[in-house]
């Protein structure tokens, strides 16, 4: 009996999702839903934060004050989103609490794209066009998601990211015009992120086992490959257009399939870099790990404040 | 120079805010809770507005078509006027809390009066920056208060902070004689009840936060002379970094 009412409700929830009905935090769904939108989306919000370090690396050493402010801004929309997202997850009942724990025992994966260091201003500016770049193409697609809050936040964030790859664009090609050691800083940051970004979508469809029960589920709408071919076909002729060149021997135009062929990715890096092993990796989560620990008397501060103010008011 | 004593007075406001917000600056990414990592990097990133605005009247003023970049990142360290309360380490949360309510308690009954000048600019700047430095104080106090009656962990720690950072309030009322020349010009208001506020607003938020001002009232000051501590050249260090490495481009 009780398993017939399960399957009565998967039926149901899989209705809503055929209609392109939203769901919703109160609304009945399967586990296994709820745990896959948990994953991926604190997956996504520990992104946002970890993804704040590198580019925060270069806010002090900002070579003017505009870039300076732009940064810091930048940075702060980051922060913003790992907040919305932080919030959106804790509707499925997540505790934020325990979910930033994974992400500091290493149960938790974040993008593994910040697991790259940034070692130059212009770093900065192939951040915001390739990384963010490359994280807009999935979040625009994310914006259709059959869960509500994740859909909907993403709209803000979209708007922001689309803000931010424009300004990365803009930086690079600042110094792709300018002196001969700014090219070189230019062409060096492409060269470094540029594959790194193309991993950004993920494994080959044929190697992505989850894929097709999120697609299933509208929590995917576009597949690894389609996303990253459709993030190469916007990017290259980017590149071309302020004089950088892709780092690609084999990247050509196709007349046939309208896309660009390109070189497969080294897929031993990226499951490396997954695996903990790339150049960052024991650094950022050491810093998330830091500024928790040293911030844990301010919290307990905070909170035993309130506590007292509460009962100032009630006695 | 137009005004010479008018020039100098805007360093020391655009210094005040540029090295203040860069060591904000550094804690991004580093706060103690999300929520605060963002208002520590809003709020650097209205003081570097301030001095952006700030230095680049300072370069209009000076007629040497220096604007907020070549006044704010080319400099000598001796050449810089800010006060040596904003170039501090961060410290923790409870040093970098109270070095910021020090400067907020002073800089909000600044600019109100700030609003009154007779140069427009000058008046248009304070005005734009009142509205953000009002957030920034009501930020800054209720921390100070919340550390203050929080735990006896906190309560010790912003303590110490305020044992260790009062030294250098003092000189945020320094004056010599561009203050005076400006008051006589009109430029700037009576600026004499500016520290009676100050004193009222730190009086009555560490009162609210259980701290007590230190005995000791030994006071530093150097930084609107151009002689400052050890800290600093390390900031510039990083502040000047790319200018240095890269002369002469456009960013």
């Amino acid at each position: 009996m009780k398993v017939l009412e399960t399957t009565d409700l998967e039926q149901k929830f899989q209705d809503k999702i055929d209609r392109e009905v939203k769901i919703e935090p109160n609304d009945w769904m399967p586990d296994a839903y709820r745990k896959t939108l948990i994953r991926q989306m604190s997956q996504h919000a520990h992104s946002e934060i970890v993804g704040m370090l590198p580019e925060a690396n270069w806010i002090t050493r900002a070579p003017n004050l505009r870039r300076k402010a732009v940064l810091l801004a930048k940075v702060q929309d980051e922060a913003g989103h790992g907040l919305y997202l932080y919030s959106a997850t804790e509707t499925l009942g997540a505790d934020r609490e325990a979910t930033i724990d994974d992400l500091h025992s290493g149960k938790a994966k974040y993008s593994s794209i910040f697991n790259y260091p940034a070692l130059s201003w212009a770093d900065i500016g192939a951040i915001g066009w390739l990384v963010d770049g490359a994280a807009i193409m999935n979040q625009v697609a994310l914006c259709r998601c059959s869960y509500g809050p994740y859909a909907r936040a993403m709209v803000k964030i979209c708007k922001e990211e689309s803000f931010h790859q424009r300004q990365g664009y803009e930086l690079l090609t600042t110094l792709a015009q300018g002196a001969p050691e700014q090219k070189e800083l230019a062409q060096d940051a492409l060269n470094r992120f540029w594959w790194p970004a193309l991993m950004m979508f993920g494994p080959n469809d044929d190697e992505s086992p989850n894929s097709a029960q999120s697609m299933r589920w509208k929590i995917k709408r576009l597949t690894n490959d389609e996303l990253r071919q459709n993030f190469i076909d916007a990017t290259v002729p980017q590149a071309e257009l302020i004089g950088l060149k892709v780092p690609d021997e084999n990247l050509k135009w196709n007349e046939e399939t309208g896309h660009y062929d390109f070189t497969p990715i080294n897929w031993d890096e990226f499951w490396q870099v997954v695996n903990g092993n790339g150049p960052c990796n024991k650094q950022r989560v050491d810093a998330r790990r830091k500024a928790k620990e040293e911030g844990m008397w301010v919290r307990e501060a905070a909170l035993a404040f309130a506590e007292k103010r509460k009962k100032k008011l009630t006695a | 120079m137009k005004n010479e004593a008018l020039f100098r007075y805007l360093l020391r406001l655009g210094d005040d805010s540029l090295i203040l917000g860069q060591r904000l600056a550094e804690w991004c990414g580093h706060g103690p809770i999300l929520e605060e990592d963002i208002a520590m990097t809003n709020i650097s990133l209205d003081l570097i507005g301030q001095a952006m605005s700030l230095l680049d009247y300072a370069g209009v003023i000076e007629g040497k078509e220096r604007n907020c970049d070549k006044l704010g990142l080319l400099r000598y360290e001796k050449e810089y006027v800010n006060v040596l309360l904003v170039e501090q380490p961060n410290g923790d949360f409870g040093d970098t809390i109270m070095r910021q309510f020090l400067f907020d308690a002073f800089r909000k009954p600044l600019y109100e009066k700030l609003v009154n000048s007779s140069d427009k600019q000058l008046a248009a700047i304070a005005e734009k920056s009142l509205k953000e430095t009002r957030y920034h104080l009501k930020h800054s106090s209720e921390w100070v208060i919340r550390l203050g009656d929080g735990t006896e962990e906190s309560h010790e720690r912003v303590q110490n902070s305020l044992d260790t950072l009062w030294r250098f309030a003092d000189e945020l009322f320094y004056t010599d004689e561009v203050e005076a020349q400006l008051t006589g010009e009109g430029i700037l208001p009576d600026l004499s009840e500016i520290k009676t506020e100050w004193e009222s607003t730190v009086k009555h938020v560490f009162s609210e936060a259980t701290l007590e001002i230190p005995a000791n009232n030994w006071k530093f000051e150097g930084g609107r002379k151009g002689r400052h501590s050890e800290h600093f050249g390390h900031l510039l260090s990083e502040l000047q970094y790319m200018q240095r490495a890269y002369p002469n481009m456009e960013w």
